[in-house]
């Protein structure tokens, strides 16, 4: 990232001093119970980072690894699934009421031996194959969820889970699931942004701009790819269990592809190439999914329609700014440096 | 070509003949009570295998356009089984409305053909090699169609008719079982499918001709080699494949009637009838015909089976036909490795 900053023009700022930005950004996500309804809090905000941490697994594979996976989604599922599983919910047949500290870690763990086995066979591939390969994957697991009663109950999947109370809180009150969500976000966005920066991941972002050369300097590349996707899953498992815990509970439907290539939808709109980008997508693709209806019903049309909105605005944004959101950022930011006078740092020329 | 892998593969040779012999007994043959309690009844054996044979027709159908599509162009089309959708409701409003099934088919397949044009002329052309960008367009646009046949055909289910010469089952000259006078009953099977699984037969192998004994199928096998020479050559690239996409694109609409008239049409066909080829053209490999007729046959036959005989994990069946073909065969059993 420092070289595509520096070469863009702007000086890269000296370790430590943090651009006044992230300070307000984080302020007002940190006073945000103070201002915003339980709705916002709950059902915008929350969702929010909950899909902009599965998106973030993606931003992470596609960005730092060239990997575009679809299999994000099915990840966090099969997350929520273990925890609907071996912890508590409504279907008390299926599930084994273990406590909360075995669940998660064997949920993150399951999530993860999942996505490094997938991971083995896709990243045999490239590119468009492995977009295809992990596709056919994803609906695999939701068509299997579908019709396996045994393990996953099937149609219904398993209503009825809840966080478990620590600290003897109800995480399901809005103001604690906004400090939960926000506190998961905000710990998988800095921990991408470190791997993007350590070891592991410059030599991952040399392996995505050119395979060759870096098995030539000695780095496997299989196995930085495959441990990227292990690594990947462990954040999307995350947002699994939180989600999860969101809707109370977890069905196929979780996992089928329009939710699959709605995790696209938002990284994409967000733009691949900052951690931030996901969120961003996400937020915008909530407040759509939240007041699009009304907007539409206001318009005279049916509120059914949101979908439409949502594809439409989706297609606009691959055609005119494939890089999203953050690429119109950039470009905007590009516009204003080309204003100045590189000399004086003047505007107008 | 058959000789010459029997001289490399001798082993592999003798296995694959004593498997078609061993087929080929198990559905001639009247079965003893034996092989039955072991097997079960051969009627069910046999209408899962020949179910899961026209199944496989109805995803050759699928498929071929796709392949086609990809290994000419390395076009991504995810918007395929939006294709197919959009073909099956066509097909069930024409025949509904004029009562001719067999008319809905040169019309679907027109209609189907302009929007492949409208694609390859007002998308994929602007964007050729960018393989993300035109995998997210087509999804872009599979949302958009999905929801506006949402909109028009709404969220229950159509059949299409079968016309009354094609209706009612059809002996087959295959012995099923013995009836309780210990005389030898017939497999019957409806007709339709028959037709259908006939016409898919008859489509494959006059693609194959097609591609292998025409000028146009020349031109493109060259494009699939080696597009940029065939520009060179003077061939107008652009026509070709706008051409090879708008039937490839007629060949989805198509099988959406097909597929309407012995399954149903509902939303969320488009996805699974995408997910069927792509399935099919990574187990046959990507770009080959006869790839994509192996694979459907292959994937329609494991469906239909895993359905009778292990009703819970069928899906897992097909996934670990693509996962073994992955391991040991990326690039597909008929596709050539790059």
């Amino acid at each position: 990232m420092a070289v595509a900053e520096t070469a863009s023009g702007t000086t890269p700022a000296p370790a430590g001093r943090i651009p006044p930005r992230y300070w307000v950004t984080g302020a007002l996500l940190l006073l945000m119970p103070a201002i915003a309804n339980d709705f916002f809090l709950y059902q915008v905000f929350g969702w929010a980072f909950i899909l902009g941490t599965i998106a973030l697994s993606l931003q992470f594979l596609a960005g730092y690894g060239g990997m575009v996976s679809l299999l994000q989604m099915s990840v966090a599922a099969l997350a929520g699934y273990v925890v609907a599983i071996l912890g508590t919910s409504g279907t008390v047949a299926l599930s084994l009421g273990w406590p909360w500290w075995v669940v998660i870690p064997i949920a993150l763990a399951g999530a993860c031996l999942f996505a490094t086995a997938v991971g083995a066979l896709a990243v045999r591939t490239e590119g468009i194959y492995m977009i295809m390969i992990t596709l056919a994957i994803a609906a695999a697991f939701f068509y299997f969820t579908r019709q396996n009663y045994s393990i996953f109950n099937g149609y219904s999947g398993f209503p009825g889970v809840v966080p478990p109370p620590v600290l003897g809180l109800d995480w399901r009150q809005p103001v604690p699931f906004y400090y939960l969500t926000l506190g998961v976000a905000l710990v998988c966005y800095l921990v991408v942004l470190y791997v993007a920066r350590a070891p592991f991941g410059l030599a991952l972002q040399g392996v995505r701009d050119n395979p060759r050369r870096m098995a030539a300097l000695g780095f496997d590349v299989f196995w930085h790819r495959v441990l990227a996707q292990g690594f990947a899953a462990v954040i999307a498992g995350l947002g699994g269990i939180l989600l999860v815990w969101q809707n109370g509970q977890i069905s196929p439907g979780t996992a089928g592809l329009p939710a699959v290539f709605d995790i696209l939808v938002v990284a994409i709109v967000g733009g691949l190439r900052h951690p931030v980008g996901p969120y961003i997508g996400a937020l915008i693709y909530v407040l759509l999914r939240a007041f699009a209806p009304d907007v539409l019903q206001a318009l005279g049309l049916s509120g059914e329609r949101f979908k439409m909105v949502v594809g439409i605005g989706f297609l606009a944004v691959v055609w005119w700014s494939p890089d999203g959101v953050l690429g119109l950022w950039d470009r905007w930011r590009a516009l204003r440096a080309a204003g100045r006078d590189p000399l004086t740092g003047r505007a107008g020329r | 070509m058959l000789g010459r892998f029997f001289e490399r593969h001798p082993f592999w040779s003798v296995v694959i003949l004593l498997a078609a012999a061993l087929l080929l007994w198990a559905i001639l043959a009247p079965w003893s009570e034996g092989v039955e309690d072991v097997l079960g009844r051969k009627r069910i054996f046999l209408n899962a295998l020949f179910s899961g044979i026209t199944l496989g027709a109805l995803y050759f159908l699928v498929a071929s356009g796709f392949t086609l599509i990809f290994g000419l162009m390395r076009n991504v089309n995810l918007a395929h089984g939006s294709l197919y959708l959009v073909g099956g409701y066509l097909g069930f409003e024409i025949s509904e409305a004029t009562g001719w099934w067999i008319l809905a088919f040169p019309v679907v397949f027109v209609i189907a053909a302009a929007m492949g044009v409208i694609l390859q002329w007002a998308v994929f052309r602007r964007m050729e090699g960018e393989e993300l960008r035109q995998v997210l367009v087509t999804i872009g646009l599979s949302i958009v169609l999905a929801d506006i046949m949402l909109w028009i055909w709404g969220g229950q289910s159509y059949t299409v008719l079968t016309p009354d010469w094609l209706a009612g089952p059809a002996d087959l000259p295959i012995i099923a079982g013995r009836d309780r006078a210990g005389d030898y009953t017939y497999l019957r099977f409806p007709a339709v499918r028959i037709a259908i699984l006939l016409a898919a037969i008859a489509l494959g192998v006059a693609m194959w001709l097609g591609l292998n004994r025409t000028r146009i199928g020349m031109i493109i096998r060259a494009g699939v080699d080696d597009r940029a020479m065939l520009a060179a050559a003077g061939v107008r690239i652009q026509i070709v494949f706008v051409g090879v996409f708008a039937f490839g694109a007629g060949l989805a609409g198509i099988a959406g009637i097909v597929g309407g008239t012995f399954q149903s049409l509902s939303p969320g066909e488009d996805t699974r009838y995408l997910l069927a080829s792509l399935v099919v053209v990574i187990v046959g490999g990507m770009g080959s015909i006869p790839g994509a007729a192996l694979g459907a046959l292959i994937i329609g036959v494991a469906e239909q089976f895993g359905s009778v005989y292990a009703p819970t994990y069928s899906v897992v069946l097909t996934f670990l036909i693509m996962a073994l073909v992955l391991a040991f065969r990326p690039q597909g059993l008929m596709g050539r490795s790059r």
